[in-house]
């Protein structure tokens, strides 16, 4: 028997659509729903973190993240200015700062802030307490990333826009501030904001500062009820707060990119 | 003393010499059209004029200030001087009367109301009043370019370099772009403008200037280039360039 094309094709997909029914309809009955619900689902635990999963993690988490971003994006800006920058010497710092940093675990460099700067720095300390130290420990990672895209976002802005604004008698400053970094950070919003969000599970990695009841954020907070009340419904509810930060920055993204698109 | 005053002028890139010995002259209220084959160096002689490349050898002043002196304030000297490109380069985060502005305001330091108040002429003056808040994404390619050619007329420039101002152009966005040039000469503007249009070099140009791999083979009034080229590879550019059709394979 032959088929035509046509019928070939609506076949094969009908035929796609039962395996993946199938895969998840085994997966789904498979498993055992009451543990399950025992484990991850308990009402009662998720209940008892409210408000403080609010107030204080969510809280915690959102204020770490904008610390680490404007630090890591003032730095990251610098770098990027730096890594394109005529003098030589500024070039080699950029490229080895980037290269080190962008190598290293976030975990890693925030330790290293957390317990290698008072030791070096012994009368002072970083402004802020922990913030402070999220801020630099988390940032000095995420800079090396944002040097990366906004460099790429400087170099995507066509040479001539440059070239009409020193006509013009602009200074290369002046031109780099009124007519390419505007057009470069329209261009880089996007990869920024992932940025972000990248950054808003870095948090997750402050528990190493050792955080009090006030400064502590979403993820040691779900472990440290998870450990009193021996039980990971606290995961699930931190996972689920993790998301309402980020998913409505995914959104964001989109909503840019869409404009973006129109303008172009 | 003349706009503009180039003396032995060299350029290279790495190996390749674009300009091998250049000197010109631009007097006040000239318009001078330069003209010849592409790689032949006239866009890289007009970049030379506001240093968007660096002379290897040789000097260039402009109203009297050399340009090629490392310690001349190049800033200065731009402002003065109005460019308009073959790719418009408009800042595209900006509208049009921002465009005509910004400039204004952050190098002149005029006022917003001045600013905006010289833009409007300007914008008059190329027939743009209905763009003033479009951004150019927004525009044709024959708008973006006038909307250009506003911008730097608000620096208020004593002198004005073209640099193929519609070979980026839709033929026919082309005699827009060129009336409002026309109409600047007209006013007295001292123009250099290395173009392919011939019928605009012929009718407003005062002098034509034609290059041929990196010299000046001969300049003269438009009369006499276009109607009795002395060389020989004048006549062979504006036979290949005004009768297109007649060249025959191998030519």
């Amino acid at each position: 028997m032959r088929w035509s094309p046509r019928r070939r094709k609506r076949i094969a997909r009908a035929a796609g659509y039962l395996v993946f029914a199938l895969v998840i309809a085994v997966v789904v009955s498979a498993a055992d729903w009451g543990r399950l619900s025992d484990a991850f689902f308990r009402l009662d635990i998720a209940r008892s973190m409210f408000p403080g999963a609010i107030t204080v993690a969510l809280r915690n988490t959102i204020v770490y993240t904008l610390l680490a971003f404007v630090f890591g994006l003032t730095l990251g800006l610098i770098l990027a200015l730096m890594r394109l920058s005529s003098i030589p010497p500024y070039r080699w710092f950029a490229t080895a700062y980037i290269e080190l940093f962008r190598g290293l675990p976030a975990l890693l460099v925030l330790f290293m802030v957390g317990y290698g700067v008072p030791l070096a720095f012994p009368d002072r300390e970083i402004p802020g307490g922990v913030y402070g130290s999220v801020a630099v420990g988390l940032g000095l990672t995420a800079a090396a990333y944002m040097a990366e895209t906004i460099r790429a976002g400087i170099q995507a802005v066509p040479r001539g826009q440059l070239e009409a604004a020193r006509t013009l008698g602009m200074s290369h400053t002046r031109a780099m501030i009124s007519i390419i970094l505007p057009q470069a950070f329209r261009i880089v919003i996007p990869p920024l904001t992932n940025e972000i969000i990248l950054l808003t599970k870095d948090t997750s990695l402050v528990y190493v500062l050792g955080v009090t009841a006030t400064t502590i954020e979403l993820t040691k907070f779900a472990g440290d009820t998870l450990n009193t009340r021996v039980n990971p419904t606290p995961l699930v509810v931190a996972g689920l707060l993790y998301l309402v930060i980020t998913l409505p920055m995914s959104q964001l993204v989109r909503g840019l990119e869409r404009r973006a698109g129109r303008e172009r | 003393m003349s706009t503009i005053e180039i003396e032995g002028l060299h350029k290279s890139f790495g190996a390749l010499e674009v300009l091998r010995g250049i000197d010109l002259a631009v007097e006040p209220g000239e318009v001078v059209c330069v003209i010849g084959p592409s790689g032949s160096g006239k866009s890289t002689l007009l970049r030379c004029v506001n240093l968007l490349e660096e002379p290897t050898a040789g000097t260039i002043r402009v109203a009297g200030v050399e340009v090629t002196d490392p310690d001349c304030d190049i800033d200065a000297v731009r402002r003065g001087i109005g460019m308009v490109f073959q790719q418009f380069n408009l800042f595209g985060h900006l509208t049009v009367r921002e465009n005509v502005t910004i400039a204004q305001r952050r190098v002149l330091k005029r006022g917003r109301a001045e600013a905006d108040r010289i833009a409007a002429e300007n914008l008059r003056r190329v027939g743009l009043t209905e763009k003033a808040g479009a951004y150019p994404a927004q525009l044709s390619g024959g708008q973006q370019q006038r909307a250009a050619i506003a911008r730097s007329l608000a620096m208020s420039p004593r002198l004005m370099l073209f640099d193929e101002p519609t070979s980026a152009l839709d033929p026919e966005l082309v005699g827009e772009v060129l009336a409002v040039m026309r109409a600047l000469a007209d006013e007295g503007m001292t123009m250099l403008v290395v173009t392919h249009e011939m019928a605009f070099a012929r009718e407003v140009a005062n002098r034509v200037v034609f290059m041929d791999a990196g010299v000046i083979v001969e300049q003269g009034p438009p009369a006499e280039v276009f109607g009795r080229p002395r060389e020989e590879r004048t006549r062979e550019f504006l036979h290949r360039v005004l009768e297109p059709t007649r060249v025959r394979p191998g030519d």
